[in-house]
């Protein structure tokens, strides 16, 4: 068994008008074992920027910590908030800096623009190799899954309570078709003036 | 003494040779199929393919066996193509023996003892049969490649068919939705199934060029096609 599989989970980022949206799954899992039903895969990384980590979950640890590090000397020596797309170089150099031993994650990040509120998603694969798309990002052990879904369900300029509706549908659905990944769902969707939470009630199994 | 070089001689050199036979190939490909109240849709791809190459955009997958049963099958082209032989043969056969037409769920049962007689050198394929019961009513059977079997409502399957099957889960089986649902119409079946291989061509190589859709409903077996891209 692959090693990005070895615990399980699965993360979604997608763009909406004026907003984006990002969730993941909540399973902590050691193969087919459920350890934990509370291991959130989403991080808030400042006011409006969101990092999804799937993958070997002591290594979603390590890069999150990692990168709060980072981004934390960036605003000390900026003295602003960093936009999302410097963030994704920053993801893309901790990544590719190990690319011969590297961390076994998969990251999606979504976030408004600090200046602009320009809508922004984007995924890496574990090197480093980075990718940003207009629609949607999905990584995790159902990332097959969650392209299915989203092919059929994403739209252009989606309002925020469309937006959550489909990345709701799109993961809920998405997780209950793979072992590897459920027992619950969280999803932000973030907007210029606020950002609101929700947990989803999903199959338990 | 010379012998016994002789002997060590022809020993050393002989290293020893491994020759492989690969019995199966994966033919790509994508299968769908629905079951209504009073009808059942089947859907197919036309792209036959084998790793990066496109062997034919117009190979379509699925077949009629009767007036009210279709056969989808995809896999390995090879298998495919023998067990379909057979599958008409015995279909025939059982309308010579018994004086009439084999029901749907018959020809079901008996594919399903046909894949399991070949359990220890199974066909390489993914079958569903779909049709209407003896009552009439919609009816999809769907089975793994050593016959197991079930009836469903709604099954994917092929190259694609993690794409497809939560995507029907949704739309079809209302799964993570609250509230009434009207019964599955034979329009929104049939555009639910469009819309599925698009998606499916988007991101699955095996799948695309065209999809050929099977209506079988009281008035017999009608036939549609909708191109998908062809890259």
């Amino acid at each position: 068994m692959s090693i990005m599989s070895y615990n399980g989970g699965a993360a979604i980022a997608m763009k909406g008008k004026n907003c984006v949206a990002i969730a993941s799954d909540l399973r902590f899992g050691i193969q087919a074992q459920t350890v934990g039903m509370d291991f959130e895969k989403v991080f808030p990384m400042s006011d409006r920027l969101y990092l999804g980590l799937t993958g070997l979950a002591t290594d979603v640890q390590t890069v999150v910590q990692k990168l709060a590090f980072q981004l934390k000397l960036y605003e000390l020596r900026e003295n602003r908030p960093i936009s999302p797309k410097t963030f994704l170089s920053v993801v893309s150099n901790v990544l590719y800096e190990k690319r011969f031993g590297p961390y076994f994650i998969e990251p999606v990040i979504a976030g408004l623009d600090p200046k602009t509120s320009e809508p922004f998603i984007a995924s890496c694969d574990l090197i480093g190799c980075p990718m940003e798309p207009e629609d949607f990002v999905v990584t995790g052990t159902c990332a097959v899954q969650m392209y299915g879904m989203c092919e059929a369900l994403w739209q252009p300029d989606m309002e925020p309570d469309q937006l959550f509706e489909c990345v709701s549908q799109a993961l809920l659905n998405s997780v209950d078709r793979d072992a590897g990944s459920g027992w619950g769902a969280v999803v932000h969707i973030v907007e210029a003036d606020k950002v609101t939470t929700r947990r989803l009630k999903a199959r338990m199994d | 003494m010379a012998m016994a070089d002789i002997y060590q001689n022809n020993y050393m050199s002989m290293a020893p040779t491994e020759r492989r036979f690969e019995p199966y190939a994966f033919n790509g490909g994508n299968i769908l199929a629905v079951a209504g109240e009073d009808f059942a849709i089947v859907a197919s791809d036309t792209r036959l393919s084998q790793g990066f190459m496109i062997h034919s955009r117009d190979h379509p997958k699925a077949v009629q066996l009767s007036s009210s049963t279709v056969l989808a099958q995809s896999g390995f082209e090879g298998d495919i193509t023998t067990l379909k032989k057979h599958v008409k043969i015995r279909i025939d056969m059982y309308e010579h023996n018994h004086g009439k037409k084999a029901s749907t769920s018959a020809i079901a049962s008996m594919i399903s003892k046909m894949l399991y007689y070949k359990r220890f050198f199974p066909y390489y394929v993914y079958n569903i049969v779909a049709g209407l019961d003896d009552v009439g009513k919609g009816c999809v059977f769907s089975y793994d490649p050593v016959g197991s079997y079930e009836r469903e409502q709604y099954r994917a399957a092929g190259a694609a068919n993690e794409l497809l099957q939560p995507l029907l889960d949704n739309q079809i089986g209302h799964k993570n939705m609250e509230g009434d649902f009207l019964p599955l119409s034979k329009e929104k079946a049939l555009q639910l199934c469009i819309d599925c291989f698009i998606s499916a061509a988007e991101r699955d190589i095996t799948t695309g060029d065209c999809v050929f859709l099977h209506v079988i409903d009281k008035d017999g077996i009608a036939t549609k096609e909708f191109p998908l891209r062809r890259d």
